[in-house]
């Protein structure tokens, strides 16, 4: 007899299996990748954010010594190659043709027989440019005067979609009726994962077999495989796709980049192996950047405090292509998930996106598709609601809240909530936190001048896409899956169609399979990643593996029971339904001395199988997920303010999650720290931001600043559990929350700081010297 | 550009003697040339720190510094943190502590880490916080890395490191109040 302990199983924080190797220096990562006669790719990238592309001379580059080829997007056009489907109904150019559309764009790739090579090729291409007048504000990119750039569509307009969710005229008829309403207009910024790897790949194509390796940083390698197939023509079973270990991704990783397709084209025409290392400001300046949402959103409601409509418009600026890479039918994704964890009558949202001369993207950074926004939306509106009505923003949240027994809890905008005790959450972080004492020191601290803020974030999520029938990748519905071996000595082999960037996938769905199949975890191996070996998958993003793949995991293992429950009974010498799976072994039911394991069954499935049962002891489950599950949380922060600098320091971070059931306890800490890590960069200081000619501001990590040890907060942890009722182990989903719902909990403690002196809002990032300058406007800083 | 210089250099107590070109930065000799792979590249302007190795035991960020400039040199790389086929008890608490999560950060982080403990054998969390505030990290938030370098300091002291452990999880609450 075991117990879950003994095996590692459902809420033991077993130490990381994959640890072994990264301690060591031995992980592998793509640039790891050192193959026999490999070859080197440079991109060249435009120096301007609009301009129309003249002569492209490459000759000076083809007389450098080991430069082997130089590709220009006239090359690719003509294997119709230079454009490529991106994830949201749009196309992206791979190389640049007739014009670029943003600083940084990829206009010609320069293959050497060493990095040095390709770099002096790359920087002797010469390319004669145009330049054209740049739009960069959203906000005049539908004006007449502004210029049209995309000439490849058909619409001849910087629009690219119109979307709305809800009864506008019901809500409108709230805010008409309403005691009080608010409006506030807020941005979320654009920022960029900037995970500490670049984007990489190695392409290497095998002309004897015809088969394409492609060693690369993706979060999605089986999608990636079916778009290399559908966009180069190549068989889908000749293409390997290989995701190593990947040095992070929070979603910069989910798109397919042009120099993953210049390689592979690299490959195929030169017969050798081509390995593409993206440098630090091709990453920041052309790959999947996030945010850039313009969001108005208004608030009606009683005097009480009772909240009954929201209404939201939004404008999203895509940059020059929507490469957006979202799965959902729904051009802004989850964002209408915008009324957060509150109970209201009726809300409506609307979205605008429109094209810039900015890198292109909208990726879901740390979040499911807009979720990010959608949370700090709501999380910001309801305190400036409390604000104006003079309520404490605890009160108004506790007002207003959906409650238990109201799930499955259908929105206004059509989701239906899983399973929530926001309360609870709530009430356990208050208590952590101390805010009463907390509300009485800052009473006095105001008394004397000082400047001291609480914020609060209530917040829900919406995690693991999909269901099929709302999501997919080209169609491609986003299930995932599980394949389960047990050897004849009773150890496990198990293979994820979901992959990982550091989540620790090797150790936690080991821990769900030890838990299932009784078989201690160490005796358990998963591997993901290389699409020649695991079950299709559709990656790991929007915190969808435990919700999506994990569920595979555990019906996969409990199929297997199913099979071993007649070689049990067959051994034991019993009938079927006299056997009970009881501690995680079989029992003859009633005979609690007669038990076989799991182990014991394993060799009996390759050598004494029941007639009519087949030899093998193995499994496979793709999961389709009845709905999203939704993690809930609520997060405080305390700040003090210098009042001479504008410097806000985090005092304290209280952070409660609820994600249902916890696999591993030392995992989900450590997610949620390094995600409240990155809503607290967010906040404070990650900003993409562009000159008036569209150079950007923050394409190296001089001017993209990323918290340091010093800067980041000492985070204070705990959970509610709140199981989800339609996932199998009740699990939910956590990588993302704490990115999701921190943001608010920083810009709500700053502004709660701010408040005396008439601040409503700030936009993120908020830089000392926003603070400082709103100090001097109110009269307290010189 | 096909001049190349000789450099010789002693990495993890091991002579290599090469000649590049250069231009060719030390990490790209460590990597490429040595397939010493642990040493990674996050950022080519000396900010993230994934490049770190000791030079003559001292922290240096290896994408910053040519090939040429270490010949005659004593470095150490992650790949030698090992002794006797034994973990360095830094090795042993970044994974103990959960100091860890995609691991591309955590070579630089092990080796800023062993630099501050050979000069300060018990640092303080602000310490800690400053010595490694040029090796950055985006999956962490670095607390349970400033655990792994404190039990670490307790491991080499001879103190039992699980004493007063981060990152157990146990049942759930973590970090009391103020630093």
């Amino acid at each position: 007899m075991s117990t879950s302990q003994d095996l590692g199983g459902l809420g033991c924080s077993v130490k990381r299996k994959e640890d072994a190797r990264f301690i060591r220096g031995q992980g592998r990562y793509v640039d790891d990748v050192k193959l026999p006669n490999m070859v080197y790719l440079e991109l060249v990238r435009s120096p301007f954010a609009h301009a129309r592309i003249g002569s492209i001379d490459t000759s000076g580059a083809l007389e450098i010594p080991g430069v082997l080829a130089v590709i220009t997007g006239e090359d690719l056009a003509e294997a119709n190659l230079s454009w490529m489907p991106t994830l949201s109904h749009d196309q992206q150019m791979v190389l640049a043709t007739g014009k670029v559309l943003f600083q940084g764009q990829e206009v010609a790739a320069v293959v050497g027989e060493t990095r040095f090579a390709a770099a002096d090729g790359a920087a002797a291409v010469r390319i004669d440019y145009e330049e054209l007048p740049v739009l960069l504000d959203p906000h005049k990119a539908l004006d007449t005067s502004a210029p049209i750039l995309r000439e490849d569509r058909e619409e001849k307009t910087n629009h690219i979609f119109h979307w709305e969710s809800g009864d506008r005229e019901s809500t409108d008829r709230i805010f008409e009726e309403a005691d009080v309403t608010i409006e506030q207009d807020m941005l979320y910024q654009r920022c960029h994962p900037a995970p500490i790897e670049c984007c990489a790949c190695v392409a290497d194509w095998d002309a004897t077999n015809e088969k394409m390796t492609i060693w690369m940083t993706s979060q999605a390698p089986h999608a990636h495989r079916t778009i290399f197939a559908l966009v180069a023509g190549l068989p889908e079973h000749k293409i390997r796709i290989i995701s190593p270990d990947v040095g992070g991704g929070f979603g910069n990783k989910v798109p397919v980049y042009p120099g993953y397709v210049c390689s592979a084209v690299a490959s195929l025409t030169l017969g050798r192996p081509v390995k593409w290392t993206e440098d630090r400001t091709g990453n920041l300046s052309s790959t999947g950047f996030a945010r850039d949402y313009h969001m108005r959103a208004e608030l009606a409601a009683t005097k009480e405090g009772k909240i009954r409509g929201l209404r939201v418009k939004t404008l999203a600026d895509h940059g020059a292509f929507n490469a957006a890479a979202q799965p959902s039918k729904f051009p802004a994704g989850l964002y209408n998930i915008c009324t957060g964890s509150y109970d209201l009558e009726n809300a409506f949202v609307e979205v605008d996106g429109v094209y810039t001369n900015k890198a292109p993207g909208g990726i879901a950074y740390r979040c499911s598709f807009r979720v990010t926004e959608a949370a700090y939306l709501i999380e910001r509106a309801v305190d400036v609601l409390a604000d104006e009505i003079g309520m404490d923003a605890v009160e108004l949240r506790r007002k207003n809240f959906i409650q238990p027994d109201q799930f499955p809890y259908e929105t206004s905008l059509g989701w239906s909530y899983d399973s929530g005790d926001y309360e609870a959450a709530l009430d356990k972080a208050l208590e952590m936190v101390g805010y009463d004492d907390l509300l009485r020191e800052q009473e006095e601290k105001r008394a004397r001048g000082e400047i001291m803020g609480i914020g609060i974030s209530s917040f829900t999520e919406i995690v693991g896409a999909g269901p099929g029938k709302t999501f997919d990748i080209l169609g491609l519905e986003m299930f995932d899956s599980c394949e389960v071996r047990i050897h004849p000595t009773g150890k496990v082999l198990a293979r994820i169609g979901a992959q990982t960037q550091g989540q620790g996938h090797e150790t936690t769905f080991a821990q769900i399979l030890a838990e299932e199949l009784g078989i201690p975890v160490d005796d358990i191996t998963v591997e993901h990643g290389d699409t020649d070996t695991a079950p299709y998958g559709l990656g790991t993003y929007a915190s969808r593996s435990t919700p999506v793949a994990g569920a595979a995991t555990a019906i996969a293992a409990r199929k297997i029971r199913e099979k071993a429950r007649k070689i049990a009974a067959h051994v034991m010498e019993v009938a079927e339904e006299d056997v009970e799976w009881k501690e995680y072994e079989f029992r003859v039911k009633g005979a609690p001395d007669r038990s076989i394991s799991m182990g014991d069954i394993a060799f009996a499935a390759y050598t004494n199988t029941p007639e009519g049962v087949e030899a093998g002891l193995e499994a496979v489950n793709y999961y389709d997920p009845p709905n999203l599950t939704f993690p809930f949380g609520t997060y405080i922060c305390v700040v003090d303010i210098d009042k001479g600098t504008g410097e806000w320091k985090v005092r304290r971070f209280v952070a409660v999650d609820d994600c249902g059931t916890v696999i591993n306890p030392m995992i989900v800490e450590g997610q949620i720290h390094g995600g409240l890590t990155e809503g607290f960069a967010i906040s404070s200081m990650q900003l993409i931001d562009f000159d008036e000619n569209g150079s950007m501001i923050g394409s190296n990590f001089m001017e993209y600043l990323l918290p340091t040890a010093v800067e980041t907060p000492t985070w204070e942890t705990d959970r509610t559990v709140t199981p989800s009722p339609h996932h199998p182990i009740g699990a939910k989903g956590v990588g993302e929350s704490p990115c999701v719902g921190s943001p608010a909990a920083f810009v709500n403690a700053v502004v709660d700081a701010l408040s005396p002196y008439g601040v409503r809002h700030i936009d993120m990032p908020i830089t000392s010297d926003k603070v400082w300058k709103a100090l001097r406007d109110a009269g307290v800083s010189e | 550009m096909a001049t190349t210089m000789s450099v010789s250099v002693t990495i993890n107590g091991a002579e290599y003697t090469a000649d590049v070109e250069p231009r060719m930065l030390l990490v790209h000799f460590l990597r490429d040339e040595l397939g010493l792979t642990g040493t990674h590249i996050g950022c080519d302007t000396t900010h993230c720190g994934a490049c770190t190795i000791l030079l003559n035991g001292t922290p240096i960020k290896s994408c910053t510094m040519f090939a040429v400039q270490a010949d005659g040199q004593t470095l150490t790389t992650v790949e030698g943190l090992m002794s006797n086929g034994g973990l360095n008890p830094i090795q042993e608490a970044f994974k103990e502590e959960h100091g860890l999560q995609c691991g591309y950060c955590t070579p630089g982080m092990m080796l800023t880490g062993v630099a501050l403990l050979e000069s300060s054998p018990e640092p303080s969390e602000a310490e800690i916080r400053i010595a490694i505030s040029g090796n950055l990290c985006r999956c962490t938030g670095y607390q349970n890395i400033v655990h792994a370098i404190q039990s670490a300091a307790r491991a080499m002291a001879g103190i039992d490191p699980s004493v007063d452990g981060g990152a157990g999880g146990g049942n759930g609450a973590s970090e009391g109040g103020e630093e």
